[in-house]
């Protein structure tokens, strides 16, 4: 099983190589991003037959080697990541003006590499090393925006790889506390204490500036607002779920801590609410997607305090069904938000494209001209704000149910003004858009076919896969700590 | 207090006050060295967390700082890099005249 393990990272590493090199980029990229598809769908049945997939490159052991791990999230997230980098690679081919030079392709496969290492790492060293091969892809493919880019890219930089560094701290402390770098060996050897508590509180400060937790999110919407179109959607369906994935784990394995959480849930409603209202304020387009990443993290984050009970032997009964329940809600709601907001992104640049301006006041009329890419929009929209049958509701239903079970009435009105803004955000864009054409007479320039179907693909599967998503809360649990 | 002890409180202090530079300065060349002096301060409690105050040292912490070294070297190559660029493209719109920066 170590192929599926490694394979998935040293195949895109070899594509990034071959893509800067070869004269056949297109050829190369697409065909690495359809293997790592391959590879995804057979993780996936593995996990789901096997339980989590291991492995230690070498056949050296930990402590002296590196553990290999691929549990059930990561595997989804890992199939969400083949998917979108799939979608984006055709975009791109669709509309080459979108992905902003021929560097987007060695770049894209870099940052797709960091991400599944992220993903099968079963080590916190390995972890911080993925992570930061993650954020170097990443700025790289900000910087692809051309001069207004620059700055937010080094600003990025700066900000990721501080927060690294905090993370690295954290993996030093675990260290130097339980003589240990493998996940699974730490867990137990970490008793709750002010080391604990110093371990979760530098990893999630250091995860949430890279995972773009409000207030620690400044750099995101300059950084998006200039990116080349198929980039944001990297970059807020992938590179923000790989640092979220690895504090999920951490908070998992080592059994949260209280005091945090009352934080994280503060910060996390904040970010719901705040994000929300500054999506709808924005008059760019691109913007406005990217604040609704800042909100839609904010739910993601709501997921370590109301999973809380659920990590804790000791609680009570209820207390604990509802805590698993929110844990798979805010789950799903990540793979949702992963399908649907790399459709918003890549509609967004589409339609911009299409208006012949980033306002959304341009936006009129086209819902005439590009029938399809809003049509687009609004399904991932839609899916965003949590209406049935998408992936999207499927999983704020269950966090609901789980927040109602345990009691947490704060986190209930949290998620449905959080809906609401969002659906006002999606609105307010289609309303402008289906406005008739202010000037039809006007030359305008249409848009490629290929370059429709890989969004409205994406923004269909957010809503497709939350009908019959039992076998996906299945995935996610295996070899989480709170199903067993 | 111990030797260990002191150089981890040392170490916090630095990455403090580099962090604390790196986010309050607009010049992006400060940014850049404020973010290896956080850096040098991290790696400073990577250490002092690898060392017992016995004269042995936690090898694997030190792989640890050695391997931060590494990644923090590249990562300034990455930086200046973008620096570099960011002061080009401010020179190319001052000629032009025109400050959009479309392009």
């Amino acid at each position: 099983m170590a192929d599926l393990l490694l394979l998935p990272v040293l195949l895109p590493l070899a594509g990034a190589v071959a893509t800067a090199v070869l004269p056949w980029r297109r050829t190369v990229g697409l065909t690495v991003a359809a293997a790592q598809l391959g590879f995804a769908v057979a993780a996936v049945v593995a996990v789901l037959r096997d339980g989590p997939l291991r492995g230690s490159p070498g056949g050296w052991e930990p402590p002296l080697g590196i553990a290999l791990r691929l549990d059930g999230l990561g595997a989804a997230v890992g199939l969400l990541a083949a998917v979108v980098v799939l979608a984006v690679l055709g975009h791109a081919v669709a509309r080459p003006a979108a992905a902003g030079g021929p560097s987007a392709w060695p770049l894209t496969l870099v940052t797709v590499a960091g991400l599944q290492a992220v993903l099968v790492s079963g080590d916190l060293f390995t972890t911080y090393v993925a992570l930061e091969l993650m954020t170097v892809g990443a700025v790289g493919l900000v910087a692809l925006g051309g001069r207004r880019a620059l700055a937010p890219a080094l600003r990025y930089l700066c900000v990721a790889v501080l927060g690294s560094f905090a993370f690295l701290v954290a993996v030093a402390l675990v260290h130097a506390r339980t003589g240990t770098l493998t996940l699974e060996l730490a867990a137990g050897a970490l008793p709750p204490g002010p080391a604990l508590g110093t371990v979760l509180a530098l990893a999630t400060v250091g995860l949430g500036v890279k995972a773009v937790l409000a207030p620690l999110h400044a750099w995101l919407p300059d950084a998006h607002a200039a990116a080349p179109t198929t980039v944001s959607p990297l970059l807020s369906a992938l590179v923000v779920k790989g640092s979220l994935v690895v504090l999920v784990r951490l908070w998992s394995a080592l059994g949260g801590h209280a005091g945090l959480a009352v934080v994280l849930a503060v910060l996390g409603s904040g970010a719901v609410l705040w994000g929300g209202v500054l999506a709808l304020r924005q008059d760019r387009l691109k913007r406005l997607v990217a604040y609704s990443t800042v909100a839609q993290v904010g739910y993601l984050v709501l997921l370590l305090p109301l999973a809380l009970p659920a990590l804790d032997p000791a609680a009570p009964d209820g207390a604990r069904t509802g805590a698993l329940l929110a844990w798979e809600g805010a789950l799903l709601l990540l793979l949702a938000h992963g399908l649907a907001k790399a459709a918003l992104f890549l509609a967004a640049g589409t339609l911009v494209g299409v208006a012949g301006g980033d306002r959304v006041a341009d936006l009129a009329g086209t819902a005439t001209r590009a029938p399809m890419v809003v049509l687009t929009f609004g399904v991932a929209g839609a899916c965003l704000a949590g209406l049935p049958p998408s992936l999207g509701f499927t999983g704020k239903w269950r966090m609901l149910e789980g927040a109602v079970t345990s009691g947490a009435w704060w986190a209930v009105a949290v998620l449905l003004v959080g809906g609401l803004l969002t659906a006002s955000a999606t609105a307010r864009v289609l309303g402008v858009a289906l406005r008739p054409d202010p000037d039809p007479a006007a030359a305008r320039r249409g848009v490629p076919a290929g370059a429709r179907w890989p969004a409205l693909t994406l923004a269909v599967l957010a809503v497709g896969t939350g009908v019959g998503s039992a076998w996906l809360v299945d995935l996610l649990l295996v070899g989480a700590v709170p199903a067993g | 207090m111990s030797a260990p002890d002191t150089f981890l409180v040392l170490g916090a202090v630095v990455t403090l006050l580099g962090a604390a530079r790196l986010l309050t300065t607009r010049d992006h060349l400060r940014q850049i060295i404020a973010l290896n002096v956080a850096g040098a301060g991290t790696l400073l409690v990577l250490v002092a967390l690898g060392s017992e105050g016995t004269g042995t040292a936690d090898p694997v912490l030190q792989a640890l700082a050695l391997t931060g070294i590494v990644i923090t070297v590249a990562v300034t190559g990455l930086a200046l890099v973008l620096v570099r660029r960011v002061d080009a493209a401010a020179a190319d719109a001052d000629a032009d005249g025109d400050g959009d920066g479309h392009g």
